[in-house]
């Protein structure tokens, strides 16, 4: 509750209240974790998780969706990534592999509401079936921004982090980016309605199928067409080109951020670790000197506690890379909405210009002008003019064409319409979750910052009280 | 002691270090007939101490009194000396001097005095390298019992470091200023009338003194050489051997403290990168410009901070390091020459006292002298070790206080920078909020 009362409400917005540095700072004590474990807001429950101050800022983006129109999801249902754990079992071909699955865990909104501790419904998926999921809104909702899964691979690792998908932190930082991303779509205005996500957190078997049946596969675009588009597409919306090019903007800058990031660390890492050689070598002086001794090896203590303080440090500030990971991997969602807009363009483009080849031909054929050149023109001036009969015919072969043409022109026009008119949407909103995140993740990353600090400082200073002994 | 040495010449050698006591500072049976007695053989020249000779029994008697006051005051003479310093010198404000045959550095060096010795309370005198290491060899010939505080090194090797650089100098002359301080404070050394010149006469005429010199100590050192030691007293062993020791652990604090540095370089040098691509960002950005452009900002900050640590460290607590491998070198010089005088010393004895059960002549004058000269060197040694370790001790707190306070500096302006933009960023919040509600 403490937590809360920090916690301005202004309808439509969330944000942290004036009281941050106490927000962080009470966070961060222990006895807090009990009260950051509910967060009760008027009308609306956030789900019970496992409340880590990192994942606040991306909480604190969630819950400003919920209070938009449209009912979302998780208003009704408090979902949670809750554990996750080795399986062994036969994979397509046959073979025996070893891959983990993660417990999603759902319970109604209402039971937690009258506080009935109902056990909550759980099944286990993989990673991938959460791929496919996504896979599926993609093609399923293409002029929405859809939000990433935690990465495939390890990568941006500095040397110390492991790269192996089996190790047991990068699974924790799965977990928790796996809970986030149904988070994410859970609370989405559009996404959050999808009958197969639903499926997906209540049925554990046959869900597979239930995908596959959608025939979602079908309707994706190849990546060919799509390149092509991109290509030869002549009027694309200006908002849309300068999306795109913010995205790419975004993805190039986020990822600098983050190698640059992870080569920062792996320095560190290595001048705090140095450190702990001054804990030996005093501790060796300390053996050879009479009153110097005892100050001595205490100060050797310190240093040997400066040197192992990097380790936490740094596994903390690997959550503010997720976050920046986050918006990395949303870059390349919020291109593939603009990529879309372009397809979509192209096919009216295509679909009109087809169309007016076809009202050219016509208008040729049905008044013996020739305005362009054409094969058939250049053959009606060499070897005359063909029978009335045939060229009835044809006419009335393009009269079909035409008018189907116009039927195609015009779904193309809803089709491109409408997704520039949604997905105008969805960016904007997009946009303003993007700006409040990483604005928090930026103040979350200064309060880490502010935190070695002062444990430098502690430690420096034991170490200085040490010497003084000396 | 060896089994050889005849018993009715008793020394000293056998009582550990803390329960010898300096002859001038406290009497012992057979020290006090050295001290009233002949002032030659290896003593200073001049003036007796501050804490002067027991001339008397009674004043010896008060002297076993006040044994715990003296021996607490001998581990920390800064303490003593504190209150009873009559004797203060600086050196400071070094300039270039360019002629036509060289260009070289001076510095001053102001004295404030009320000693005797002294004809004025106050002295201003422009020294160079070349002086301070006159003055330092003057000692040790003149002193040899004595230990000399170290100097810089006096070679540099052109084209490596620049000898005019502002940090060179400033590091040089503040071990120059150690050495004239350590010396100053020296109950024997301070009172040496070469000192008295150095820090006196406005043109040190020395050239012809030096070359004269020189060629006294290389005697010295060519008599004592042929002697082999029998057996070293125990104390001294332990110097050795703690000298050795120590000489290691300050080794590798040396190679530990370069390689923080380098790993901070390394680090400082991503770290600016770092900072470049939150700026860079920010500008691609309209909301969160602001916030990414405070980070970069502190980002460089920390950078700068971090720099003035390297700086600091390498200027203030490497050079003391260095500084103090060169003092171990110069007392394990002193525990050489004191172990040569001691061999000298046995084997005119034992040459004499052949000669005597032979012929039945009389102890050898010299051979008493060899003798006092070992007593003497033996108690001043003593003396100078104590003097040595409390000054190490010292020395040593504060060269590392001062490095944790360095560290607790940089990371005191790291931590301001980023809790000004937490309050910048949060202002920012309100402000928006405020608008918003309106």
């Amino acid at each position: 509750m403490s937590l809360l009362n920090s916690y301005r409400v202004c309808p439509g917005h969330w944000t942290l209240g004036p009281d941050i540095k106490g927000v962080w700072s009470r966070c961060l004590t222990p006895e807090d974790h009990h009260d950051t474990q509910v967060l009760m807001m008027p009308e609306m429950l956030l789900s019970h998780i496992d409340l880590s101050l990192r994942f606040l800022p991306m909480l604190c983006g969630v819950t400003a969706q919920m209070l938009e129109e449209g009912s979302t999801l998780l208003r009704r249902m408090e979902i949670c990534v809750a554990e996750a754990e080795k399986r062994n079992g036969k994979n397509t071909v046959n073979m025996q592999e070893t891959f983990t699955v993660y417990l999603v865990e759902t319970r109604p909104m209402d039971a937690v509401a009258e506080g009935r501790n109902q056990a909550p419904d759980s099944l286990w998926r993989r990673y991938s079936e959460f791929e496919l999921l996504r896979n599926y809104l993609l093609v399923t909702y293409p002029y929405i921004v859809v939000p990433p899964l935690p990465e495939k691979r390890a990568e941006f690792v500095w040397h110390k982090l492991s790269a192996d998908n089996m190790d047991p932190d990068f699974v924790e930082r799965r977990r928790v980016g796996l809970e986030n991303f149904l988070l994410r779509v859970a609370s989405h205005p559009v996404l959050s309605n999808d009958k197969i996500l639903h499926h997906f957190l209540i049925e554990e078997h046959g869900w597979k199928e239930v995908v596959y049946e959608t025939g979602f596969q079908a309707k994706a675009d190849s990546r060919l067409r799509a390149l092509s588009a991109t290509f030869r597409v002549r009027n694309p919306d200006k908002r849309f080109m300068e999306m795109k090019h913010y995205s790419d903007e975004l993805q190039s800058h986020t990822s600098q951020l983050l190698r640059a990031r992870a080569r920062v660390a792996d320095r560190l890492y290595g001048v705090y670790k140095v450190h702990g050689n001054y804990g030996r070598v005093f501790s060796e002086w300390s053996a050879m000197e009479k009153e110097m001794g005892d100050g001595l090896q205490s100060a050797g203590h310190h240093m040997d506690a400066y040197a192992a303080s990097i380790d936490d440090i740094l596994e903390e500030e690997e959550h503010y890379a997720d976050q920046l990971k986050e918006y990395l991997f949303y870059a390349e969602a919020l291109r593939a909405v603009c990529r879309k807009h372009e397809l979509t363009q192209f096919e009216f483009e295509m679909a009109s210009q087809e169309l007016v080849s076809k009202k050219q031909q016509h208008e040729e054929l049905s008044t013996g002008i020739v305005r362009t050149f054409s094969f058939k023109g250049m053959t009606n001036k060499l070897f005359g003019q063909e029978a009335p009969e045939q060229r009835e015919a044809r006419l009335k072969l393009l009269e079909d064409l035409i008018a189907e043409g116009e039927e195609d022109v015009q779904e193309k026009t809803v089709e491109c319409g409408e997704h520039v008119e949604r997905a105008w949407v969805d960016m904007h909103r997009f946009k303003e979750q993007k700006d409040k995140d990483l604005r928090e993740a930026l103040i979350n990353y200064a309060v880490m910052q502010i935190s070695m600090c002062k444990k430098g400082i502690q430690m420096w200073s034991n170490a200085k009280e040490c010497f003084l002994k000396m | 002691m060896s089994v050889g040495a005849p018993r009715s010449l008793a020394s000293s050698g056998q009582k550990p270090i803390a329960e010898i006591l300096h002859p001038l500072s406290a009497a012992e049976e057979q020290l006090s007939v050295t001290v009233g007695g002949d002032k030659e053989a290896g003593l200073t020249n001049g003036t007796p101490v501050e804490t002067s000779s027991p001339a008397s029994t009674s004043s010896l008697l008060n002297r076993l009194q006040l044994d715990d006051d003296l021996e607490a005051d001998i581990r920390d003479p800064y303490a003593e000396a504190a209150e009873t310093r009559d004797l203060f010198v600086t050196v400071d404000d070094p300039k270039k001097h360019v002629s036509t045959m060289e260009t070289y550095i001076t510095y001053r060096v102001s004295t404030k005095t009320s000693r005797v010795e002294f004809d004025l309370p106050e002295y201003c005198v422009r020294r160079r390298y070349q002086d301070f290491d006159w003055l330092r060899i003057k000692l040790e010939d003149s002193q040899p019992t004595h230990l000399i505080p170290p100097l810089p090194e006096k070679f540099v090797m052109k084209g490596v470091v620049d000898r005019f650089s502002e940090d060179f100098v400033e590091t040089r002359m503040k071990a120059l200023d150690k050495f004239l301080k350590r010396v100053a404070d020296h109950p024997v050394l301070s009172f040496n009338p070469h000192l008295n010149t150095f820090l006196t006469t406005k043109d040190l005429n020395k050239r012809q003194g030096l070359a004269l010199l020189s060629k006294v100590g290389e005697s010295v050192k060519h008599v004592a050489g042929g002697y082999k030691l029998r057996a070293r007293p125990a104390e001294f062993g332990a110097m050795g051997e703690y000298l050795d020791t120590f000489n290691q652990k300050l080794g590798t604090i040396d190679r530990i403290a370069q390689r923080i540095l380098k790993e901070q370089s390394e680090y400082l040098t991503e770290l600016r990168e770092y900072g470049t691509v939150y700026s860079s960002w920010a500008g691609s950005e309209d909301e969160l410009r602001r916030p990414l452009e405070g980070v970069g900002g502190c980002v460089t900050t920390c950078c700068g901070a971090l720099e003035d640590l390297g700086d600091g460290m390498s200027q203030d607590i490497l050079p003391v390091l260095r500084e103090y491998v060169l003092y171990i070198e110069s007392m394990k010089s002193v525990l050489r020459k004191r172990d040569q005088s001691q061999a000298e010393y046995e084997g005119r004895l034992e040459a004499a006292v052949l000669r005597k059960q032979e012929d039945r002549t009389p102890m050898p004058l010299e051979v008493e002298k060899c003798q006092d000269k070992v007593e003497c060197f033996n108690a001043d040694l003593k003396a100078d070790w104590e003097r040595w370790q409390s000054n190490k001790r010292h020395d040593f707190k504060q060269l590392l206080t001062g490095m944790a306070d360095k560290n607790i500096n940089h990371y005191e302006k790291c931590q301001a920078a980023w809790e000004s933009l937490i309050t910048l960023l949060q202002d920012k919040q309100t402000e928006d909020k405020t608008s918003e509600t309106n």
